[in-house]
């Protein structure tokens, strides 16, 4: 009899869980749909933000990624090789690990103060895709180390033995074989965090994002429109409540997709590996 | 040979990167604090209950804003620790395979969605519904936020104690069947105090996520400087007083300062949090790590 209770209470909070979580994704749905058209994601908004399209803020969240990426991957995966190939335990792998897993606790916004001071001032990169990208990739850098790591991790030892014993160099046997064979996992980290950087706000708020820009982002330098900055400033500044959160519907339903896109394409990517390694 | 060792050279230097810039943001917020911590008594700093930057004298406290962190943090986790390890347990003990392998990847790709989706879905339909619900003078407030923040950490909670539920080794589970015990008794007295670690730093993490949050509350929990005396009262947290005024501090002025000071607090709270969940963790990977 306890154990029914118990068991019934383990089912029903996951019911509630999963039910919460789709009636989320549900009103989003019902709402964006109707918003979301060709026009709404290929022009610009017209009319102070109550019509028109969200395109720049869809290019603005392409270029803050990618850029974050470009920035990340080089760091994080170097760091990923050098605490899986070079040394994997000891003082100094574990001091790295404390700074990796700190990092990863650090609240968003922390993130945002950091690039203001830094990139922002600082260095002078004034409010740019360059300062919110340079943010993001911190932001997401303990995410494309931990990835990378377990890619690197999960290569079979004797594929580093067979390249060591024909002779490479440790480095040789790491790019020509360790890391040909993490590529699908590291590839994994890398979309997860795409997602992740186009999804973040706090951190773009004061390096990156402004609520209304003319045109489309020029360069590096330039400031830009960001799909999750759009839906906060949406709601939060302008004249026109109610046509504004139709809009933020759409955008909210096109950030939601897309990062639900990423996430499944990295889950079957990861899944496909895992299969792959074990045959 | 060289190349070799230039390599292992740069490596090295790469891999501090997250170590250098955990101690960079250390030095850039105490570098941004100190004309607040230099100008504001810092027993009224934290003490204080007064938050009032445009007043003349200006008063700087952040004691509400504390009380209104931990508030909300405090009724997140009422929601999402029973619904986060009830999951956990279901898709451990209840659900069948097939299941597992749809549910699994749902929890990832639901734990994947940008926390500003859960702000807006907080103000423009959960703020409205509770304000209906309870009669409340406005649908933004502690518990809307506290909901949102509840409901977004609840995949975070499952998965990763889905996790250390299941590298509990199937011995143990053998061992107390062996004995007598029933499915519910081996469950509640062997495999999740086997499990009890990797449970516990799920919850640590998932409570540093929500104090560290800042877009739910920027935009659910209704931005009152006060000290919340109900979960229907509107509350400002630590995270959104730095979102919500950041851009308008003048540059270098005490008010920027002061809020710089803010995000001190917050990393040294987040910091502390870590430690805590890594210890606990540490602690987990010791008690069943041999043998494996």
């Amino acid at each position: 009899m306890k154990s029914k209770i118990f068991f019934a209470a383990c089912s029903i909070s996951a019911v509630i869980a999963f039910c919460s979580l789709a009636a989320l994704m549900f009103f989003i749905l019902k709402n964006g749909l109707s918003v979301i058209s060709w026009e709404f994601i290929t022009q610009v908004p017209r009319q102070g933000m109550t019509a028109g399209g969200i395109a720049p803020a869809i290019i603005g969240s392409f270029y803050l990624s990618v850029f974050t990426i470009l920035f990340s991957l080089p760091l994080g995966l170097s760091c990923a090789i050098y605490l899986n190939e070079y040394s994997p335990k000891g003082y100094i792998a574990d001091l790295i690990k404390m700074g990796i897993n700190n990092l990863a606790g650090v609240p968003s916004v922390v993130f945002g103060l950091f690039g203001l001071a830094v990139f922002v001032k600082f260095f002078g990169f004034g409010i740019s895709i360059l300062s919110g990208s340079l943010t993001l990739s911190i932001l997401v850098l303990p995410s494309i180390i931990a990835s990378s790591q377990e890619a690197l991790s999960a290569v079979p030892a004797s594929l580093r033995e067979a390249s060591l014993a024909l002779g490479a160099g440790t480095w040789q046997t790491i790019r020509k074989t360790v890391l040909p064979a993490a590529l699908p996992g590291i590839l994994t980290g890398i979309i997860l965090s795409i997602g992740r950087a186009a999804g973040e706000t706090a951190p773009i708020i004061f390096t990156a994002a402004v609520f209304y820009k003319r045109g489309y982002p020029t360069g590096i330098m330039s400031e830009v429109m960001a799909l999750p900055y759009h839906i906060y400033a949406l709601m939060s500044e302008g004249t026109d409540p109610e046509k504004q959160t139709a809009i933020a519907y759409g955008c909210a339903l096109i950030l939601l997709l897309l990062t639900a896109l990423l996430t499944s394409l990295a889950v079957i990517i990861r899944n496909k590996n895992q299969n792959a390694i074990r045959n | 040979m060289n190349k070799e060792k230039a390599i292992k050279a740069l490596l090295t230097g790469a891999a501090f990167a997250g170590f250098i810039f955990l101690i960079g943001i250390f030095i850039t917020l105490f570098a941004g604090s100190w004309t607040a911590i230099k100008n504001i008594n810092q027993m009224h700093f934290i003490f204080g209950l007064e938050w009032m930057p445009y007043y003349e004298p200006p008063e700087y406290g952040i004691l509400s804003m504390f009380i209104s962190s931990a508030l909300i943090g405090f009724c997140s986790s009422l929601i999402c620790i029973p619904l986060g390890l009830g999951t956990a347990i279901y898709m451990y003990e209840i659900a069948g395979r097939k299941q597992k392998k749809f549910l699994k990847p749902a929890l990832e790709i639901l734990a994947g969605i940008p926390s500003i989706i859960f702000g807006f879905f907080a103000m423009a339909v959960l703020g409205p519904f509770l304000q209906n619900l309870f009669d409340l003078p406005s649908g933004l407030c502690i518990l809307t936020a506290s909901i949102a923040l509840g409901i977004m950490t609840v995949p975070l909670i499952s998965s990763i104690s889905e996790d250390a539920l299941s590298v509990v080794p199937i011995s143990f589970k053998e061992a107390s069947f062996a004995l007598g015990a029933n499915r519910c008794q081996t469950l509640i007295r062997v495999v999740i105090p086997a499990a009890a670690s990797g449970i516990i730093t799920s919850i640590i993490l998932a409570f540093g996520r929500i104090v560290g949050e800042t877009m739910i509350v920027l935009m659910a929990s209704g931005g009152a400087i006060a000290v919340p005396n109900s979960p229907f009262a509107p509350a400002r947290p630590l995270t959104s007083t730095i979102a919500a005024e950041m851009g308008e501090a003048a540059y270098g002025s005490l008010h920027f300062s002061a809020l710089f000071e803010i995000g001190l607090f917050l990393f040294a709270l987040t910091f502390i949090l870590n430690f805590a969940a890594e210890k606990v963790g540490k602690k987990y990977r010791l008690k069943l790590g041999q043998g494996r």
